[in-house]
């Protein structure tokens, strides 16, 4: 059985500012399969981003094919985009884009108001239960200015889980935050892999974070420059509980 | 769409920027009550004129000289003092015009009411027995005077409570006691039941009612009458009244077609007409005023989604990638304009109520809220949430979401 998730074949997407064409991918193609934990690496304007969103049905390519679950995204009205975003996809951003003066459970409920198969209180179990799995629940009437950036974070996480989508994409999800947040935030991340079985798309600059997924896909100016399966999975939980226990000072 | 959760969407994005919420309410809270204030004003002008006004006698005519011809010289005389009607006017108004059931000439001098040390500045009003029925005059203690008394130019008088109350400080009896008028002894056989003000601020109560003949003779020793009563069968049949009053007195005074009337009549309906309508006119414009002041209310409201649009912008970029359309964020921020003016309204509305309410009540006026007012006020507030937030709405639904999101 072909378990194919997400399928992109010679994708290009051009932004064009003013008379200048900037090509920010220039064919870009691979296949990701159901349960996939890849990391998508390289330099700074090599087009990681773009091609994130387009994964995420924010934005459409210039040319290329995109399948998710064998459907055609370029095929889909805007109306079932937005549907796709809110069912099967969970976006996890660098900036967290939490909504202010808003409590952390209100923040997680957020994508299940766009849908309306649940019910008030069915929406408040969902978000308790992500918060759960971040392990935040007790923090769950907190506004994000009273939680640490890699609390923020993990709610950003619960936020991206609560309709139990199929994929996670993260950008730079642990750009902002230091070596033992970010183990925590990939230790959060690899259990929802191999325990939840959840593909995860994580783009990353760091070599430390990618040691954690099964496989790299390296960017470089708008074509993939290497693909590869890592042999050597790293724990996340065990680089977490080997690093150097810092007091605060 | 669900658009339950919308509206619960909007109602957070309202809680969480309360005092720019209340701020937008402001303008339309302003504009309602205003609007509400003005029209119950302006009602209840007209109801204080009407129902004051229709006090003094619905079915009053009153007869006035008025001569508009010019004199040698160019020098026109002033109503009052134009020697015109007299008793036989009365008389054949009284026989020949059988729609008019009471009549009473007028006359009056002003001058100085004294009883002991007391004295008095006041309006002496010569008239007939009938005058008390003209005007709607009732005699809380005492009698009237007769139509006996007036052949006899009895000096006997009525009076009102002013009078009583500055000649009789202390509280006396005032029923059989003597005062004078000028220098005239005169004694008072009733007291009238108190007025009060009239809607111009006059005091009805400050008068002394004597017969006629007395103020004639005894005061301003005048033939003349300055003015004449009548009160029609009713409130319907006044013009007609008018009518035959104005045909017999061409024909008395021998007034040829075509030469004006040195008299006028006039109907209190008249009067009341004309004072409402000035009143309207007030009204219309006051309101007109306070309509201007919603709309402005409602560019507030637009101006603030405006600015707010721009301000969330990376909000609706949020909502867009996890899941919302663009029709979910056309509608949460028409929801939210529409909530905030609604809110504004009733607000308004009821700020607009106790306003009428302590208006009414420092001016002794009754308190008139019209529901019209109430009602257009209100809806015109819905529509202007709707249509002032539509556009910042559609800008929002439009967005790309990445765009949205990158934006700083
Ligand atoms: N909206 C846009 N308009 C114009 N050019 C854009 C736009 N988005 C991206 N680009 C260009 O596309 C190229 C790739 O950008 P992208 O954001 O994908 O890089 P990235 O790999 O995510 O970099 P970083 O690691 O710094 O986040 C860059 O040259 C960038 O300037
Ligand atoms: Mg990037």
């Amino acid at each position: 059985m072909d378990d194919t998730i997400l399928e992109i074949k010679e994708l290009r997407r051009d932004f064009i500012m003013g008379d200048q064409v900037v090509h920010a991918l220039k064919g870009v193609s691979f296949t990701v399969s159901k349960g996939e934990f890849i990391t998508i690496m390289g330099s700074s304007g090599s087009g990681k981003s773009t091609m994130l969103n387009i994964l995420g049905c924010l934005d459409k390519p210039t040319n290329g094919d995109y399948l998710l679950d064998k459907v055609a995204v370029k095929t889909l009205s805007r109306n079932q985009l937005a549907e796709l975003r809110n069912r099967k996809i969970g976006f996890v951003f660098q900036a967290y884009n939490l909504l202010p003066r808003t409590t952390a459970l209100e923040n997680v409920e957020l994508p299940l108001l766009y849908n309306p198969t649940y019910n008030a209180s069915q929406r408040r179990e969902r978000a308790m239960h992500a918060l759960e799995q971040v392990r935040l629940a007790e923090r769950y009437d907190h506004t994000p200015n009273q939680l640490s950036g890699g609390q923020q974070q993990r709610v950003a996480i619960a936020r991206a889980l609560v309709n139990d989508p199929v994929m996670i994409l993260a950008d730079e999800a642990t750009g902002n935050l230091d070596t033992r947040t970010s183990y925590e935030i990939m230790t959060l991340v690899q259990d929802l892999n191999q325990k939840e079985g959840k593909t995860i798309v994580f783009v990353t600059h760091e070599p430390d974070i990618a040691s954690f997924s099964s496989r790299t896909v390296m960017l470089r100016d708008g074509r993939v420059q290497k693909d590869s399966v890592n042999e050597n999975v790293r724990s996340a939980k065990e680089s977490l509980d080997a690093l150097p226990v810092t007091d605060d000072y | 769409m669900n658009i339950l959760n919308i509206i619960r969407i909007s109602f957070k994005a309202i809680q969480r920027n309360k005092l720019r919420s209340f701020l937008t309410m402001l303008g339309i809270i302003i504009g309602v009550a205003a609007v509400i204030t003005m029209m119950s004003i302006g009602e209840a002008s007209k109801q204080n004129i009407r129902s004051s006004l229709s006090s003094m006698g619905s079915n009053m005519i009153s007869i006035m000289p008025y001569n508009n011809m010019a004199m040698p010289g160019g020098v026109r005389l002033s109503s009052s003092n134009v020697d015109i009607l007299t008793m036989s006017d009365v008389n054949q108004i009284e026989k020949n015009v059988d729609l008019v059931n009471h009549i009473s000439p007028g006359v009056q001098s002003s001058g100085q009411a004294i009883k002991g040390a007391n004295n008095w500045p006041t309006t002496i009003q010569g008239v007939s027995p009938d005058y008390l029925t003209i005007r709607a005059l009732t005699i809380k203690d005492g009698v009237n005077f007769s139509d006996q008394q007036v052949r006899e130019f009895a000096k006997v008088c009525l009076v009102g409570k002013t009078v009583v109350d500055n000649l009789f400080p202390n509280g006396e009896d005032p029923i059989g006691q003597t005062i004078r008028f000028g220098n005239i002894p005169m004694q008072i056989i009733g007291v009238l039941t108190p007025k009060g003000q009239n809607t111009f601020g006059q005091d009805q109560d400050d008068i002394i009612i004597a017969p006629y003949t007395t103020v004639m003779k005894r005061i301003l020793a005048t033939t003349y009458l300055q003015s004449i009563y009548a009160s029609a069968v009713s409130e319907e049949m006044s013009d007609s009244a008018v009518t035959q009053i104005t045909t017999l007195l061409r024909q008395a005074h021998k007034i040829r077609a075509g030469q004006d009337d040195d008299f006028m009549v006039r109907t209190q309906a008249e009067l009341i007409n004309m004072m409402s309508s000035t009143s309207s006119m007030m009204t219309t414009l006051l309101t007109a005023v306070a309509g201007i002041s919603l709309v402005i209310g409602g560019i507030g409201i637009m101006n603030i989604m405006y600015v707010s649009v721009t301000e969330r912008t990376r909000e609706i970029g949020l909502r867009m990638s996890i899941g919302a359309k663009g029709s979910d964020i056309l509608f949460q921020f028409l929801i939210e304009a529409m909530l905030i003016s609604v809110a504004g309204g009733l607000i308004g509305v009821i700020l607009g109520l106790v306003s009428s309410y302590i208006v009414s009540s420092v001016l002794h006026w009754e308190l008139v809220i019209s529901q019209m007012s109430i009602i257009i006020s209100f809806f015109v507030c819905a529509f202007t949430g709707v249509f002032f937030g539509y556009y910042p709405a559609l800008k929002a639904s439009r967005l790309d979401p990445i765009e949205a999101l990158r934006y700083e």
